[in-house]
């Protein structure tokens, strides 16, 4: 009980005191999985609305790899990566293992179908009749997606939590194509391995706690905005 | 509404371009300039790299990637050529890796030793037993619980060793538990659940404040010797490899001025070094 106690101590002592090592750790962090976020989303929800709004042979087959995908193990995802971006590997001429790049592609390669399943089902949950309704009044193509997308807005902002939430707090792929380099790769995920197995534990508590709230004000500010206006 | 949504997409991928703008710099720098060193759990978790590699990337700006696996798994990166120099414990698996052609320039840097921890109560009875193969026979003999790496680290490799040493099979027992974790979480787990383990001495010191019932069991005999070697990736099987790098690593591993920090590095902290420099020095048998 004591060790909690000084963890929750010593969060808040590094949070105040602005530490200069978790500071850029959890900047790291927030940047890394911010930007693997927004490229599932482009990719996610452009899959999941064409695979929604269109008909083809092995559809059902796609719709269950993806869904399947939404449970992709990150440390799976981590061991492929790793392969493909070995200096002697495939995509080796990238040159980019062992740093934060390395870090967002395989993050957004976890949260993509995340978010491609959810986008997938909120936009076969809208009314039937909506897309013929739209279409009826003159909209072309482009403007009916458009007005899918926006009525889907709700299910969506959820679709964006779930893909960060999973991502800003998986370890297994982070640290396999990030290396957890100090001052460079080391996210707050990797950062509370290593510290735990340093035995620095309430280092490693705080550095949980810091996390758990960074994943909160993000979520807070998503249901703010989702909550803003009240599904029709 | 179509200009709308056109502008809205390209508002987001021009944000989503900046952010990984924004990432990219810091891995601008000449490619040459990053150096792969895959490394031990212990060198991290005692905290040694963390003073050494500050040092080495002031004096030659390098930009090492530290990748700390165990000894195993680190010359196996290294035998793929996805490494450029290694600082690994694990002798008889290094004299393999340079016989296979893997490595240039296998030079000793530093000396600590491993050690028999257990619970206090020390249920098989091996405290201030002469050998280490003599108390693992006794722990195979009381059937007390022994938790081993099994993560083909330079300690694993050392553990496997001491067993075929004492000709005990482990294979299977019940009384026999790997936990493939590094050195420290290992710790953690031994002190858990009362269980034997063999560690290095850096990290078992680093770790100390923790374990307060697992002390020390079995110390001091020659088998327990834990020597570092540091060792260049052959450029000449893998051109990829860094071996200018590899070659300031090394040097800067042997040279005075390191090894002088190696052997105060832990003295004020833990009230002992937890390494011993052995540059230019022979070989142990």
């Amino acid at each position: 009980m004591d060790l909690i106690l000084e963890g929750i101590r010593k969060a808040f002592y590094l949070i105040f005191t602005l530490d200069r090592e978790v500071l850029g750790i959890t900047l790291l962090s927030l940047r890394v999985s911010g930007t693997a976020t927004l490229i599932s989303l482009f990719i996610g929800i452009t899959t999941g609305t064409i695979v929604a709004l269109t008909r083809f042979p092995g559809r059902q087959l796609v719709v269950s790899i993806i869904n399947t995908g939404m449970g992709l193990p990150p440390v799976v995802v981590g061991l492929f990566v790793t392969i493909f971006l070995w200096r002697n590997g495939p995509l080796g001429f990238l040159e980019i293992l062992y740093t934060p790049t390395a870090i967002i592609l395989a993050q957004a390669v976890i949260a993509t179908p995340i978010v491609t399943g959810i986008t997938l089902a909120s936009i076969q949950n809208l009314p039937a009749n909506l897309r013929l309704q739209i279409l009826a009044l003159g909209a072309t193509r482009v403007q009916m997606i458009w007005l899918l997308v926006k009525e889907a807005r709700l299910p969506l902002l959820a679709a964006v939590m779930a893909g960060f939430g999973g991502i800003i707090s998986e370890v297994g792929a982070s640290i396999m194509v990030g290396g957890n380099i100090k001052g460079y790769s080391r996210v707050l995920t990797t950062a509370t391995v290593m510290e735990t197995g340093r035995g620095n534990f309430d280092i490693a508590i705080a550095l949980s706690i810091i996390l758990m709230l960074l994943a909160f004000f993000v979520n807070a500010i998503l249901t703010q905005i989702q909550q803003r206006e009240r599904p029709r | 509404m179509n200009g709308f949504a056109k502008k809205g997409l390209l508002a987001a991928t021009i944000a989503a371009l900046l952010m990984v703008a924004t990432v990219a710099p810091s891995l601008a720098a000449p490619a040459q300039k990053n150096l792969i060193l895959a490394t031990t759990t212990s060198t991290q978790d005692s905290g040694l790299l963390d003073v050494l590699i500050p040092l080495f990337e002031k004096k030659t700006g390098y930009f090492v990637k530290t990748i700390a696996v165990g000894s195993g798994q680190a010359m196996s990166m290294g035998q793929k050529g996805e490494a450029d120099v290694l600082l690994v414990h694990s002798p008889a698996a290094e004299k393999k890796f340079m016989a296979d052609g893997n490595g240039v320039d296998r030079l000793i840097v530093m000396h600590n030793d491993f050690v028999v921890v257990g619970p206090a109560a020390d249920p098989a009875g091996i405290m201030g037993a002469k050998s280490a193969p003599e108390a693992f026979k006794k722990i195979a003999g009381a059937g007390a619980l022994f938790l081993s790496r099994g993560d083909n680290s330079g300690t694993h490799a050392k553990e496997k060793g001491i067993w075929k040493a004492a000709g005990i099979a482990t294979e299977g027992q019940k009384w026999y538990q790997e936990t493939g974790l590094g050195m420290g979480q290992t710790l953690n787990v031994a002190a858990e659940k009362k269980g034997n383990t063999l560690t290095d001495r850096g990290t078992y010191l680093a770790l100390k404040k923790n374990l307060a019932g697992l002390p020390i069991l079995v110390e001091g005999d020659a088998i327990l010797l834990n020597v570092y070697h540091v060792i260049g990736v052959n450029p000449a099987k893998w051109p990829k490899v860094n071996a200018d790098g590899a070659k300031a690593f090394s040097d800067f591993m042997v040279s005075a001025d390191t090894q002088g920090v190696i052997k105060t590095f832990g003295v004020e902290k833990y009230g002992g070094p937890l390494f011993f420099p052995d540059a230019g020095k022979p070989e142990y048998n």
